[in-house]
């Protein structure tokens, strides 16, 4: 009796409809209008995510001993820049975070005066958007403490981080959160890791930590921080550097 | 010939609306996320278990990318085969509690996928993975009810796979974790509901290429219309006869 399947033609038949249907997907993606649809999920997951959650709803925090062995670094591991390395030489007593934008009274704020200021000290997991995740001891001074100290105007909706951390052709790094992570209770400007001052890869001298977020939205060698009223006037107007070059999501919750 | 009992008609309306809509919803759903899940996975090929996990720590697996032809885009582009899996994740998830809805609505899942009255007896379930393995498929009004071994399957499938993925996949997201931190709870870690999701994944393949060699054995065309238009031609018994 002839078999009425025999295994080649099975393989050969599921082999040929998956090529049909990456072929199909993949030209469908090209398409702008499937495009937008598919882009357009991520304004649901927000809906979604921002409904179920508590507007204060914390990320878990951690014992310092389930901390990772090691906390790795991602992305830029050095800006290696020459104005970076002049920084980095003296210790970054030269380095002054902006606080500018919308903002009452521009500041301009130096290590002193930021470690003097209320601090925050959380030990949280770092989830990266490839899918690894490190759980590290932050300590720092809370935005929201920051941002009353400048006074942020009536009209600014957005908070944008420009780096030090030249990601080529002089772009420098950003990113940008809205006001519901600005004033979240675990959103700190963290300038140590694990009880020691903030390693260059890990963002020296100050980081943004936003623990509703993946570790892109995690901004690190913060230099300027602008308040704005929209993000479109922004460079690429994704509201991040990764969401304009990649196609990254701007609400990195997911 | 002396009682042919009952007698059949040819063809019977054999799935409902809401199983066809979901059935093919989902064939494409699983499609899209398992491809754009595997390149996603691309992005850092490694499992661990536990809380964290990165190149640093012990993983349970490590594996080199998985080439283009399988994952969704057919290159590698994590930001698009996020894309792609968020976008069907939540078409999948809902299609998912719209169909148990109205399944229990419609009684569907009472009267079909409930086990009955000796189904569960071992000595049935025995003669009916005999039966299985050496591919005697029922004939007649057996036909037209889903076996002890169909039906765990279904079950198994519906009730436990596909919500495991649901929720390992919520597991992974820092804002989920946030709204309701007993998803890292119930998996043991955001590093342990990604590799039970990967594994999940590939039981889920598992249980297509079972289905579609069931579906070719059992008679393809036949099988594949019931599935578009509902209708099902009722397989007859050696004599040509009904075998109510």
């Amino acid at each position: 009796m002839r078999p009425v399947l025999t295994r080649r033609a099975l393989v050969a038949g599921l082999t040929a409809g998956a090529a049909g249907l990456l072929a199909g997907c993949d030209s469908l993606a090209r398409d702008e209008r499937f495009r937008r649809a598919l882009f357009s999920a991520e304004n649901m997951h927000k809906w979604l995510q921002r409904s179920l959650q508590d507007r204060e709803a914390l990320a878990r925090e951690f014992r310092p001993d389930q901390r990772s062995p090691f906390f790795r670094g991602n992305g830029t591991l050095n800006p290696d820049t020459e104005g970076y390395k002049a920084l980095w030489r003296e210790k970054f007593v030269h380095w002054r975070l902006r606080v500018d934008g919308l903002v009452v009274r521009p500041l301009s704020l130096n290590l002193t005066q930021l470690h003097s200021m209320p601090q925050r000290v959380q030990t949280t997991r770092h989830d990266c958007v490839e899918g690894w995740s490190a759980i590290g001891t932050w300590r720092g001074v809370p935005l929201r403490t920051v941002l009353e100290a400048a006074g942020l105007s009536t009209r600014a909706r957005y908070l944008v981080f420009h780096c030090m951390d030249d990601m080529g052709d002089g772009q420098d790094y950003y990113e940008s959160i809205d006001l519901v992570d600005a004033f979240h209770p675990q959103t700190i400007l963290a300038h140590s890791l694990n009880e020691a001052p903030l390693p260059v890869r890990n963002g020296a001298p100050l980081r943004l930590r936003v623990e509703r977020h993946l570790g892109y939205k995690q901004a690190k060698y913060i230099a300027r921080i602008e308040a704005v009223a929209d993000l479109a006037a922004i460079r690429g107007g994704k509201g991040g550097f990764w969401e304009d070059v990649a196609g990254y999501e701007w609400y990195a919750g997911i | 010939m002396s009682d042919p009992g009952p007698t059949l008609p040819d063809r019977v309306k054999r799935h409902r609306l809401s199983t066809r809509l979901w059935h093919w919803t989902n064939a494409l759903c699983l499609y899209v996320l398992f491809a754009s899940g595997l390149g996603i996975f691309n992005a850092h090929p490694r499992l661990y278990w536990g809380q964290y996990g990165a190149n640093f720590d012990a993983a349970w697996l490590a594996l080199s990318r998985f080439g283009p032809a399988w994952t969704l885009p057919g290159h590698y582009d994590l930001a698009l085969s996020r894309r792609w899996h968020l976008s069907f994740a939540l078409v999948f998830a809902f299609a998912l509690l719209l169909y148990l809805a109205w399944s229990l609505f419609n009684r569907h899942i009472w009267r079909d996928l409930t086990f009955r009255r000796g189904d569960l007896a071992p000595r049935y379930v025995w003669q009916e993975i005999k039966d299985h393995a050496r591919l005697r498929f029922p004939t007649g009004a057996a036909a037209l009810r889903y076996n002890v071994l169909q039906k765990a399957s279904y079950v198994g499938v519906i009730f436990i796979l596909l919500p495991v993925m649901i929720l390992t996949g919520l597991t992974m997201s820092p804002g989920m974790d946030a709204a309701w931190p007993w998803l890292t709870d119930l998996f043991g870690g955001r590093q342990s509901a990604r590799s039970i999701h990967f594994i999940t994944a590939w039981l889920l393949v598992a249980f297509f290429v079972v289905h579609i060699v069931m579906v070719v054995l059992a008679g393809p065309l036949n099988e594949l219309r019931a599935m578009v238009t509902g209708w099902y031609r009722v397989p007859r018994g050696r004599n040509g006869e009904a075998e109510a």
